[in-house]
């Protein structure tokens, strides 16, 4: 891992990623999608009474102070982190070789570290009506009082599992399985024609 | 019908999965008591009302639910942690 700026990374959406204007944008873009790739994605998992622990350990390798309580997140400086289940929590940054370092500060004792930058897939939406069209594929609460900024939550769209983060009070990053992520973003197009999207 | 996750809050029952009957008591696995192995696979108690119920939210955070679920009317009037996570290592 600690070797992939050596390698070319892939995209799974380039056969379907078509940058520019798409669907009802006569009257204006309603929400604009992306692919933020980050170099790197890290799921945590705290043993039961380490969860503390592991927050520190969030807190010296990547810099970020997680907020108490479920699912609580923060975004920073190219780096976001939140919790996505009891004890477990997801860190990315724009960097490779995260991993790697939360490797030599998570010690078995902790809890354990699992690299996911290969698999899976950041997609990106935001806009004015970035919430009502993540309401089409979500049976969540997307309103800011219930889904703040910086926080996590784990949801499935039909079969496909997604972690999402809101990383902007009008904006969202999805996190789904590489190997669904061409049918999602497709599914995602078909949802947002109806308000207009640009893809960047 | 909405099952409250202690983690994730109120989620869409689709999110879920069922487990099993919550009443169930494992024999030890080397226990000879043919009536208690017969009772753990085959007996239920089928209740007209409330009734435990073992779920996982195998949608979102993936944690075991105990819920107690009305079999009459869907309601469901608790859901807990099956393990408590701020207990000793498993
Ligand atoms: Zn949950």
């Amino acid at each position: 891992m600690a070797r992939s700026t050596e390698v070319e990374r892939l995209s799974p959406l380039a056969p379907v990623y078509r940058a520019g204007p798409h669907g009802n944008f006569e009257d204006g873009v309603g929400v604009a999608l992306s692919e933020p790739r980050p170099g790197s994605i890290v799921q945590l998992a705290a043993w039961p009474g380490e969860e503390r622990r592991m927050i520190d350990a969030i807190r010296t390798v990547a810099g970020l102070a997680l907020p108490d309580g479920a699912g609580g997140g923060v975004t920073e400086n190219g780096r976001a982190a939140f919790g996505f289940a009891p004890g477990k929590f997801t860190v990315i940054d724009e960097k490779d070789g995260l991993a790697a370092a939360f490797a030599k500060a998570v010690t078995p004792a902790i809890g354990t570290v699992t690299d996911l930058s290969h698999g899976r897939t950041v997609i990106r939406i935001e806009g004015p009506e970035a919430e009502w069209v993540l309401a089409k594929f979500f049976a969540i609460d997307l309103s800011p009082p219930a889904f703040p900024l910086g926080a996590g939550r784990s949801t499935t769209h039909h079969d496909i599992f997604a972690q999402i983060q809101r990383s902007g009070p009008d904006r969202f990053d999805i996190h789904v399985f590489r190997s669904f992520a061409r049918s999602f973003w497709t599914a995602l197009c078909h949802g947002c024609e109806e308000v207009g999207y640009e893809v960047a | 019908m909405l099952i409250t996750c202690p983690y994730c809050g109120p989620r869409d029952v689709s999110e879920f999965t069922y487990q099993g009957d919550g009443n169930r008591q494992r024999p030890a696995p080397n226990s000879q008591n043919l009536d208690a192995w017969n009772e753990y696979v085959y007996d239920r108690l089928n209740p007209a009302g409330d009734h435990n119920e073992i779920w996982q939210h195998s949608g979102g955070c993936r944690i075991h639910l105990r819920v107690v679920r009305n079999t009459l009317t869907h309601a469901v009037s608790s859901a807990v942690a099956v393990r408590g996570h701020h207990g000793g290592k498993p």
